[in-house]
């Protein structure tokens, strides 16, 4: 709820701004839809419900196996959106500082990678624990909390995608 | 649970010496124990303490402007200075006074009142703690910033709310904005991690038979209070990050020059601004719902209605934020919407008084310290609803708004509403969170200096607003009808501090001296009072079940328990 | 009375109407000095200030209603039910839980009032934010500054500063004077309780508000919005005029200011040491800055530094020596000007009427 609430805000303030920015580059011309990210992070949403049955059944190499391709897909993802922002910077010329759209774009985009992050420590935190012995069936329960944590910012990711790249596109 | 042959007052404060044997020893030893504590009574303690050394701070800030202001182009203060005194003034005030005072009373109260042994998350409860602390030193580390120790330092200086564009580079290049912002980006990590904590212990570990229609008015209250913390305290978390894009890495969110709108950081802030004084001022109707029906010796009238009109007050709350910008220049629909919507909060907001009021009715009121205070806070609560209602109508607001009539307002709900509850709040537990009573000939000394003093200070300053003054003004030229009343203002101001002073000596000196409390020195009938005054670190020896609202009650009264009018 | 009796009675009534017609016809060629310098709010002077007071009115009256009937009650609840002494505490009076017909009577009447409340001000937002501008109506810009009020007159081509003057308007001969409000820098507000209520000064937008004053004289208010160290000292002088007078100050502000040779020294100064890039004084050549108040009719006005001393000549050296000392904070540096080149500059602004 509170997380939601923070997003609302970056997301207010995108959608507000959509269209006021005094100087280029605009939406329309720079962004591409990110269909690869977006495979990447719903993706791991549905492999990390794969990892959470398997250890659910005790299966611990199954639980391995599909919490790891969890994290390398979340890795992708990071991966992906770096490479969109490299070529933004560098190529068209869009930062933070440039306009509205810099400023929120990045704001917005950037407080959704960076949860990205967090779920990414915390999975190979789990990872790690669970390579070295340390995680059994008995803990499902805790290991759903962090996969409700990738739901939600899977869910984010939803939301950014709408609002900054499908309604954002039009301007 | 403890082991049976250790003694039951096992605290570790200086105010419960502990018995033979169990010296706490050196300060040293103490210091490490409040550091390392948590335990959510000590941390109570911690946040209360934290709330007072700012409410001190705060106070003198408030002293400095009214000297100030006593005189018509008076010289005490430079500009930059008084714009620093009232923007640290406000933000002391509401975020490091009031706020801590909140989680104080919520921290100490709710898990004794539900009959639980500690919070949900007792380190992350130590955490918010320290962050809300830490945010606080934070914030006036900001006066030997800057130039260092001559003048003021970099305090903050755009007033609490820190209107764009004011706070943008161009017109603030000092660091006394960061201040502002990364202090409260600090505090508010640790107030909504603080909120989730309640929540979570309200919902999960209550005792036995207690439903949530079963619980006491002051956790349902809290539980409201936390649930519009981690909604809309986010808010301003996520403008103060804009605001620190802005001035650190060039972000363009509130810059006119790029095209975008100082309107948008108003409204991101009073969307969390005015909830924020509902978190404020529910916890103050908490105490107050505990402490009248006790003095009346009548259960509180209308329990049902009391949780209904609290929870939509809390959902109108997040309606009404623009009442704060009728003079920006909104179109009158959005301005008549407001103003609506102003309208309709008050409706639950009256009826919580008149429920009171119908506690009161038929009963055989105690006028002991804590309910002087309750009636003090009627009072004073109606005026400022009333007050509110005039500033609702947004005509009029276009009067009144940015005057001091808002600041009597405002003033009138925080200091005459909440500041009192919280005082009958502290004559009502401190017994049970010290053991000994608080003394009543300086608690009478205490609430009439006080009373007097509020009175003087803030009357007048309704009829400064209707006069034409505006606020934040650091003088003002002779002439303009406004010497008197000011002057009128000060005085009474210098007697509110006196009085507060008594309630700090009062505080200090029952602690060392005062009558002993024993588990029940009111005759109440929630779970704390069956307890030990203090409670044992472990709160209760057998968690209690109850069947009723007032489960001391039933046991007191077996003839009539409140289980067979259910 | 007869007929003839009658129509001397009507032509002694009509000459000395006619007579006292005369003799009430606004004769004043000169300003209205009385100051209004204490703001009631509740002492509209202004057509939209007249409109709030009755809304106002109206709300307080509700308030002071309710707070009688409220604190009545809680008063009398302390005097009739309070413990009377030890002997009171032999048993403990009835455990009453509530009456749901007691709580639906006291939900209702507040409903009723929100609801009476609601229509009232919708009905006075509306009266105040859509009134109709008449053809007749004058026009102003006020921007705001970091701390004073640039105003224009678009329908006249007048530019001037800190002092607004405004028609009065009457009954039968209407005339609102529209005010468009920006700003340069930061928000700021504008307020003159007697005139209207307050409406801020927001970047990058255009509020308006309107006045119709019906009493003459000079109405002072202040900046409402913190806008800096000197938000203080932000004042505002409203100068309401008969049309006359008000047609007369037009015309003077429309002259360009006279080149007297006797002040060219000062003129010469006020170019040479960089007055000209902040300050615009018409006819001067190099005096074309837009960043501090125009000068061209400076010594017309009654006050200096937009309110915070009188326009003598004691305050204005002072103001030229180091404003910083009048209103420290303020955007005017020291200019470090030696004693005789002040006393050179002060004449010339003297002649800028």
């Amino acid at each position: 709820m509170t997380e939601s609430a923070l997003f609302t805000i970056f997301v207010v303030a995108y959608l507000f701004y959509l269209g006021k920015s005094l100087n280029p580059p605009y939406p329309r011309e720079v962004l591409e839809f990110p269909w690869l990210g977006s495979f990447f992070l719903f993706g791991s949403s549905a492999t990390v419900v794969v990892a959470e049955q398997r250890l659910k059944k005790g299966d611990l190499g199954g639980f391995h196996l599909w919490w790891l391709i969890t994290a390398l897909m979340g890795l992708g993802f990071l991966i992906y959106t770096g490479a969109e922002w490299y070529h933004l910077i560098y190529h068209d010329g869009l930062t933070l500082s440039t306009n509205l759209f810099g400023s929120t774009f990045y704001s917005l985009v950037g407080l959704h990678a960076s949860h990205v992050v967090v779920g990414l420590i915390l999975l190979t935190l789990i990872l790690v624990a669970s390579l070295t012995g340390n995680i059994q069936h008995r803990h499902h329960e805790h290991i759903q909390m962090i996969s409700w944590y990738w739901h939600f910012v899977d869910g984010i990711w939803a939301v950014v995608v709408t609002v900054v790249y499908i309604i954002g596109m039009q301007s | 649970m403890a082991n049976s042959t250790t003694p039951l007052r096992e605290i570790g404060t200086e105010l419960a010496p502990a018995p033979p044997g169990h010296e706490h020893g050196t300060l040293t030893a103490w210091i490490q124990d409040l550091i390392f504590t948590v335990d959510h009574k000590k941390l109570g303690f911690m946040y209360l303490g934290m709330g007072w050394l700012f409410f001190i701070a705060g106070g003198i800030l408030a002293s400095l402007i009214r000297l100030q202001l006593a005189v018509p182009n008076n010289h005490l203060m430079d500009p930059e200075s008084f714009n620093g005194a009232f923007t640290m003034h406000g933000t002391t005030m509401i975020f490091f006074f009031a706020m801590a005072m909140v989680f104080g009373l919520a921290n100490f109260v709710v898990p004794l009142q539900i009959g639980a042994r500690d919070m949900a998350f007792p380190r992350l409860n130590a955490f918010s703690f320290w962050a809300t602390f830490f945010g606080g030193c934070f914030l006036f580390l900001s006066y030997i910033a800057g130039p260092g120790l001559y003048g003021t330092g970099a305090a903050p200086d755009a007033s609490w709310f820190a209107l764009a564009p004011l706070t943008s580079r161009a017109f603030s290049p000092g660091n006394n904005i960061d201040y502002w912002s990364l202090g409260l980006l600090i505090s508010g990590v640790g107030s909504i991690t603080g909120g989730v904590n309640v929540m979570v212990t309200i919902f999960c570990y209550r005792c036995k038979g207690m439903t949530l229609y079963r619980m006491p008015l002051f956790t349902w209250l809290v539980l409201v209070t936390m649930f519009l913390v981690v909604m809309f305290m986010p808010p301003l978390s996520a403008a103060q990050i804009m605001l620190v894009l802005e001035r650190f890495f060039g972000a363009k969110f509130f810059e006119a020059q790029a095209g975008g709108s100082p309107v948008l950081w108003q409204h991101f802030f009073w969307i969390f601004g005015h909830p924020e004084v509902y978190i404020l001022v529910m916890p103050a109707f908490g105490v107050v719902s505990e402490v009248i029906p006790v003095f009346s010796r009548k259960p509180i009238f209308g329990y049902p209605m009391m949780v209904a009109a609290t929870v939509m007050i809390g959902f109108i709350s997040a309606g009404v934020w623009a009442h704060h910008m009728f003079t920006i220049g909104m179109d009158s629909f959005s301005v008549t919407f407001f103003a609506f919507a102003t309208f309709v909060i008050a409706i639950p907001t009256g009826i919580k008084i008149f429920n009171w009021l119908g506690t009161m009715y038929g009963g055989k009121l105690r006028m002991e310290v804590p309910m002087l205070f309750c009636i003090a806070f009627l009072f004073q609560f109606l005026i400022a609803g009333l007050t509110g209602i005039m500033l609702g109508c947004a005509p009029f607001d276009w009067q009144l708004n940015d005057s001091y009539f808002v600041i009597a307002h405002f003033h009138y709900v925080i200091v005459g509403g909440i500041v009192f509850a919280v005082f009958a709040g502290f004559y009502y537990w401190f017994p049970k969170a010290t053991g000994r009573m608080l003394n009543t000939r300086l608690g009478l000394w205490h609430f009439w200096v006080f009373t007097i003093g509020f009175h003087l200070t803030f009357d007048p300053q309704h009829f400064l607003g209707f006069l034409g003054m505006p606020r934040r003004i650091y003088t003002y030229q002779e002439g303009r009808g406004w010497e008197f009343l000011n002057m009128l203002s000060t005085i009474g101001a210098i007697i509110q501090g006196i009085g507060a002073l008594i309630f700090i000596i009062n505080m200090f000196w029952s602690a060392w001296k005062g009558k002993i409390a024993g588990d029940d020195p009111w005759d109440a009938w929630t779970l704390e009072w069956t307890t030990s005054s203090p409670p044992p670190e472990y709160n209760f020896e057998e968690i209690p079940e109850v069947r009723s609202r007032r489960p001391l009650w039933d046991l007191k009264h077996p003839e009539d328990p409140d289980w067979k009018f259910e | 009375m007869r007929g003839s009796g009658r129509g001397w009675l009507l032509l002694g009534f009509t000459v000395a109407a006619f007579v006292g017609f005369l003799s009430s016809a606004p004769v004043a060629q000169a300003q209205d000095s009385t100051i209004r310098a204490i703001q009631n709010i509740f002492d509209p002077l202004s057509a939209p200030a007249e409109t709030i007071y009755y809304v106002s009115v109206l709300v307080l009256a509700v308030c002071a209603g309710i707070f009688l009937v409220v604190g009545g009650l809680l008063v009398y609840a302390i005097i009739r039910y309070r413990r009377r002494g030890p002997e009171d505490d032999h048993d403990e009076p009835p455990q009453v839980y509530g009456s749901a017909a007691i709580e639906l009577a006291w939900t209702v009447p507040p409903i009723l009032i929100v609801v009476m409340l609601v229509l009232v001000t919708a009905r006075t937002i509306g009266e105040i934010e859509h009134h109709k501008m008449p053809d007749a109506a004058e026009e102003i810009r006020v921007i705001g500054h970091r701390y004073w009020w640039e105003v224009r007159y678009p329908k006249h081509d007048v530019v001037t500063a800190n002092e607004i003057h405004v028609p009065l308007s009457s009954r039968t001969n209407r005339v609102p004077t529209e005010m468009v409000l920006e700003s340069a820098d930061v928000i700021h507000g504008f307020w003159v309780p007697q005139l209207n209520g307050k409406t801020m000064l927001v970047p990058n937008y255009r509020n308006t508000m309107w006045v119709e004053p019906y009493a003459t004289g000079i109405y002072l208010g202040n900046c409402t919005v913190l806008c800096g160290q000197q938000h203080a000292n932000m004042l505002i002088r409203v100068v309401v005029d008969t049309p006359e007078v008000y047609q007369k100050w037009l015309e003077s502000q429309k002259q360009a200011p006279v080149s007297d040779p006797q002040v060219a020294e000062g003129q010469q100064q006020f170019i040479s040491n960089s007055c000209g890039t902040c300050h615009h004084i018409e006819n001067a050549r190099g005096a074309t800055g837009v960043f501090g108040p125009d000068l061209s009719h400076f010594s017309g006005r009654a006050t200096l530094g937009s309110g915070v001393a009188p326009n003598d000549d004691q305050h204005l050296r002072s103001w030229l020596m180091n404003p910083q000392d009048l209103k420290p904070g303020c955007l005017m540096p020291n200019m470090q000007l030696s004693s005789k080149q002040v006393d050179s500059i002060l004449a010339y602004l003297r002649t800028l009427k």
